[in-house]
């Protein structure tokens, strides 16, 4: 059964898979998770804030996201970002966008609601204490939250988060719906130029596998570490 | 913004000839609906077997659970549903190949058995965590009634878990919903994938993505609420449910 398949494709084909194909799926998944969990921070605040109006929007924005599927939101976005960006600069026309900053844009939006679930348990989970000692030292609502609750939210929540971003790693394949040659992509596409789909599939599942297990392996160890201090 | 609103396009007639837009819309969620079911299926029933080898005290049963799981947890859906569709008539004998390559709707039936084996993984964790937030007495009261591990499962521990992960099962069924538009990649025109064809045909870009949006909504609003229903009367008194 594997006396047909030529695996020598992927040995040729490897400086395309890793130094296109997997640094823009690092990216993307790095630059996500960061902007997502500025945004999420941001959204968690605004529900916790105590304004019923802001704690309503972010809630809306959030279960909203969370209905929908991922690829609905990618297509939304692709077809979006251009007017958004037409609004933003006051051009005549809507711009044109590329497929780094498009999907950028959507992952951020859309990670952006998952991040800001685990923040807002993240910070419910400091004891009340906490930011009344915060005030009793005469510190404000933003310093409090600064130097006090968001770090140590930070902190408890950081194997979710981890975990939460190893999710995005392979959520990102999913930009192969608008051809954009991320890891996934660039496999498909020299798959397809070789007609080797067996050995490229085969390979790009067990490079996403091996990273996937390694690093949650790592957030496990992390978990271990960073879980008794109290 | 300077784009042509059209809201009427709905009613237009769509270019395959039968019925109108908003039909091929409504084909689309029907399938959705129908490709999640069957996903859904799946996934209880392979989740079920394998949190309950993951609960077992056995170290082979635990270490085949916990195998299963990190294989279909760690791999993108995308790249698994391409492993069943691609790949795997490959490597299969070649009778079996061709037969797996020509059997009719091809696409849907790969979708709902991806689909329902990646979230099978993830009712295998939920089970499992539920089955182990059991007090250690329920599993003892079993075994001093006489009971085999088999019936304790059956009549005493399935029973009251499944009731406690009520909650989280709603959500691996919402993403079940969500995850059967991923299938759009090999070829299954779910709800997503109408959105899309409508789109490239009328180019009305946003009432397109706008309905197919509203669409998902309603299935999660139904979904939400007919599972608070099932929640609130299957609440055990006493338990985290039934507040």
């Amino acid at each position: 059964m594997f006396d047909n398949l030529d695996f020598d494709v992927i040995r040729r084909s490897l400086p395309y898979l890793f130094l296109d194909g997997m640094s823009f799926t690092l990216m993307l998944t790095g630059l996500s998770a960061l902007g997502g969990l500025v945004f999420g921070t941001l959204i968690a605040l605004m529900r916790l804030s105590g304004y019923k109006l802001l704690g309503r929007v972010a809630g809306l924005y959030v279960d909203f996201m969370r209905s929908l599927p991922l690829v609905l939101v990618i297509f939304w976005f692709y077809f979006l970002v251009p007017y958004i960006g037409q609004w933003l600069t006051g051009a005549a026309r809507p711009i044109r966008v590329g497929a780094f900053t498009s999907s950028l844009v959507t992952f951020i939006m859309f990670e952006a609601a998952y991040f800001s679930e685990i923040m807002r348990a993240g910070i419910q989970s400091i004891s009340k204490g906490q930011p009344a000692a915060a005030s009793a030292l005469g510190l404000t609502y933003s310093q409090s939250m600064r130097y006090i609750v968001l770090p140590q939210a930070f902190r408890n929540m950081l194997p979710v988060l981890l975990t939460q971003t190893i999710v995005l790693f392979q959520d990102t394949s999913l930009v192969y719906v608008l051809s954009i040659p991320d890891f996934l992509g660039a496999a498909s596409k020299v798959a397809q130029r070789d007609g080797r789909l067996v050995e490229m599939y085969l390979f790009a599942a067990a490079v996403y596998f091996v990273i996937s297990c390694v690093a949650s392996y790592g957030v496990r160890r992390l978990q271990a570490r960073i879980a008794i201090v109290r | 913004m300077n784009y042509n609103w059209n809201w009427h396009i709905f009613f237009e007639p769509n270019p395959t000839g039968a019925g109108t837009y908003l039909d091929m819309l409504v084909a689309g969620l029907l399938l959705t609906i129908k490709t999640a079911l069957l996903a859904w299926v799946i996934a209880l029933i392979f989740g079920t077997i394998i949190g309950i080898l993951r609960s077992l005290p056995s170290r082979t049963a635990s270490w085949i659970g916990f195998g299963y799981v990190e294989f279909f947890r760690n791999m993108p859906l995308l790249v698994q549903l391409f492993l069943w569709f691609f790949v795997l008539p490959e490597l299969l004998p070649r009778g079996a190949g061709l037969w797996l390559k020509q059997i009719p709707n091809a696409p849907f039936w790969t979708a709902a058995i991806g689909v329902g084996l990646f979230m099978s993984a993830r009712v295998a964790v939920q089970l499992a965590a539920g089955i182990a937030s059991l007090p250690r007495g329920q599993k003892n009261a079993a075994t001093a009634l006489g009971l085999t591990t088999a019936q304790g499962y059956r009549y005493v521990l399935l029973p009251i878990a499944f009731r406690i992960i009520l909650p989280p099962l709603t959500s691996e069924f919402l993403n079940t919903i969500k995850n059967t538009s991923v299938a759009i990649t090999i070829g299954l025109i779910e709800l997503t994938g109408q959105a899309r064809a409508m789109q490239e045909f009328s180019f009305q870009v946003f009432e397109a993505f706008t309905a197919a949006t509203v669409m998902y909504l309603a299935i999660n609003i139904v979904v939400v609420t007919g599972m608070r229903f099932l929640e609130r009367s299957l609440a055990i008194p006493g338990y985290i449910t039934g507040k």
